[in-house]
């Protein structure tokens, strides 16, 4: 790790609940606090990664602390991991919307970039890694192949920029991991639509043309499909 | 779902980024169909990447200056009043607060600002002054109509700041803004409306509406 390009950790908490909330940081069990107090802050962090991987051991936990070395400490290798991973993933995704396999190669290659730049605006109790990068990925689309702008939704702010609850991340990031699992499970014919209708570029009406299926059955079996992996989430 | 696929016309993106900014459920909706796209994208049959590119993406990394640390909640106080009529994604598009827009008269009182966007939908910014009506019409395909300051009322319903309001091929309605504060209204549609009286409808292609 090189230290000297490290950034300051967190530079942006200049308020007095930093003081409560390292203090509560240093005794783990006052439980009776206010959710945006009960949150932990840097100086805790690294053990913390490491006991958590420790023990939840999942996939989802061990790409919030790539994004997190490579935020914090501009780790190469931590993205280079990411690379491996997901690079593939968004080309296969792009080329599924259309793009040629260059143009995809090159996009995929933009999103990564895209990750390494914004990844400390990547929140992990809002987000698994995988939904950070399909929606980086889903915006390029739009810049690549339609040459429009996206607008996205004003951020929120959170008052001070408290380091999410460590039990809230971990607490997204398996919901993330049963509905990937959810997806999977899904009745072949229900799955393939829910994707076609993510690849993107194809609306309701281009999939009837392409699966010869009428409209309704199309908008139904998506239906259908969104309320099973609904129910799937809710039974635990 | 659609917005969150990627898959709407610009001037539509404009109205749910907006409505998105406003509204705490739908934007809750939206991270769930989010969360879909990145259980599929998970699920992705892999595509091989050519040999190289790890480290030509590298390089590209190594070569670009360090990106601003952007804060999340930089609303300051001088921005912060402006905020609250138009949210960020909409304040993008019209390149600042409500002073910076560039009315146009529509006629009756009511005025408007055509937003730049793709061809496929059109979106426009509605200032319908305290109490006065917009003519009664009607609607070729889809209507979405973002209050952000003020209230209307049609035949059917009330609509306040921060509603959206969906109007299709079967509804004929005639809003009429609410006595006090002036109504400004976003509001996309993709196919020109069905305006009810004679004049409104000769008037129709000056303004594009």
């Amino acid at each position: 790790m090189d230290h000297l390009k490290t950034d300051p950790p967190r530079a942006h908490y200049r308020n007095n609940v930093m003081t409560s909330a390292c203090q509560i940081a240093n005794k783990p069990d006052a439980s009776p606090v206010p959710p945006l107090y009960a949150r932990v802050y840097g100086n805790v962090r690294s053990g913390e990664d490491f006991a958590m991987r420790q023990v939840n051991g999942t996939k989802e936990m061990e790409w919030v602390a790539q994004i997190r070395r490579v935020c914090d400490d501009r780790d190469e290798a931590a993205f280079a991991e990411l690379f491996a991973h997901f690079a593939p993933r968004v080309k296969a995704f792009l080329m599924k919307s259309g793009a040629s396999s260059s143009l995809a190669e090159e996009c995929a290659q933009d999103v990564m970039a895209t990750v390494w730049h914004k990844a400390q605006l990547f929140d992990p109790a809002r987000a698994s890694v995988a939904t950070w990068i399909f929606t980086i990925a889903r915006n390029r689309r739009i810049d690549a192949l339609r040459k429009q702008r996206r607008p996205e939704p004003e951020d929120l702010g959170w008052g001070p920029e408290p380091e999410p609850d460590q039990s809230e991340v971990l607490g997204l990031q398996q919901e993330s991991e049963k509905l990937t699992k959810a997806l999977r499970q899904l009745p072949e014919k229900q799955r393939e639509l829910v994707e076609k209708a993510y690849y993107g570029e194809l609306s309701h009406t281009e999939i009837a043309e392409q699966t010869g299926l009428p409209l309704g059955t199309i908008k139904s079996r998506i239906r259908l499909a969104l309320e099973r992996l609904r129910h799937a989430m809710a039974q635990g | 779902m659609a917005y969150s696929a990627g898959q709407l016309p610009e001037a539509f993106n404009l109205v749910v980024a907006t409505h998105i900014s406003l509204c705490d459920e739908c934007r809750a909706r939206l991270a769930s169909f989010d969360a879909v796209g990145g259980a599929v994208l998970e699920e992705c049959e892999a595509a091989p990447m050519s040999e190289d590119s790890l480290m030509a993406t590298l390089a590209r990394l190594r070569d670009a200056p360090p990106e601003p640390r952007r804060e999340r909640n930089s609303a300051g106080t001088a921005q912060a009043q402006v905020r609250k009529v138009f949210p960020t994604p909409l304040q993008d598009y019209v390149g600042g607060g409500l002073d910076a827009v560039k009315w146009r008269p529509l006629g009756g009182g009511v005025r408007q600002a055509i937003l730049p966007t793709s061809r496929e939908a059109r979106v426009r910014l509605l200032h319908i002054p305290a109490g006065l009506a917009v003519p009664d019409h009607g609607h070729r395909g889809i209507e979405l109509t973002q209050v952000l300051q003020g209230a209307f009322r049609d035949e059917h319903d009330r609509f306040g700041p921060g509603d959206i309001e969906i109007a299709t091929e079967a509804d004929v309605h005639t809003p009429v803004a609410e006595p006090g504060v002036d109504c400004i209204c976003l509001a996309a549609t993709d196919a020109p409306l069905r305006f009810s009286a004679l004049l409104p409808r000769l008037a129709q292609p000056f303004f594009r509406i």
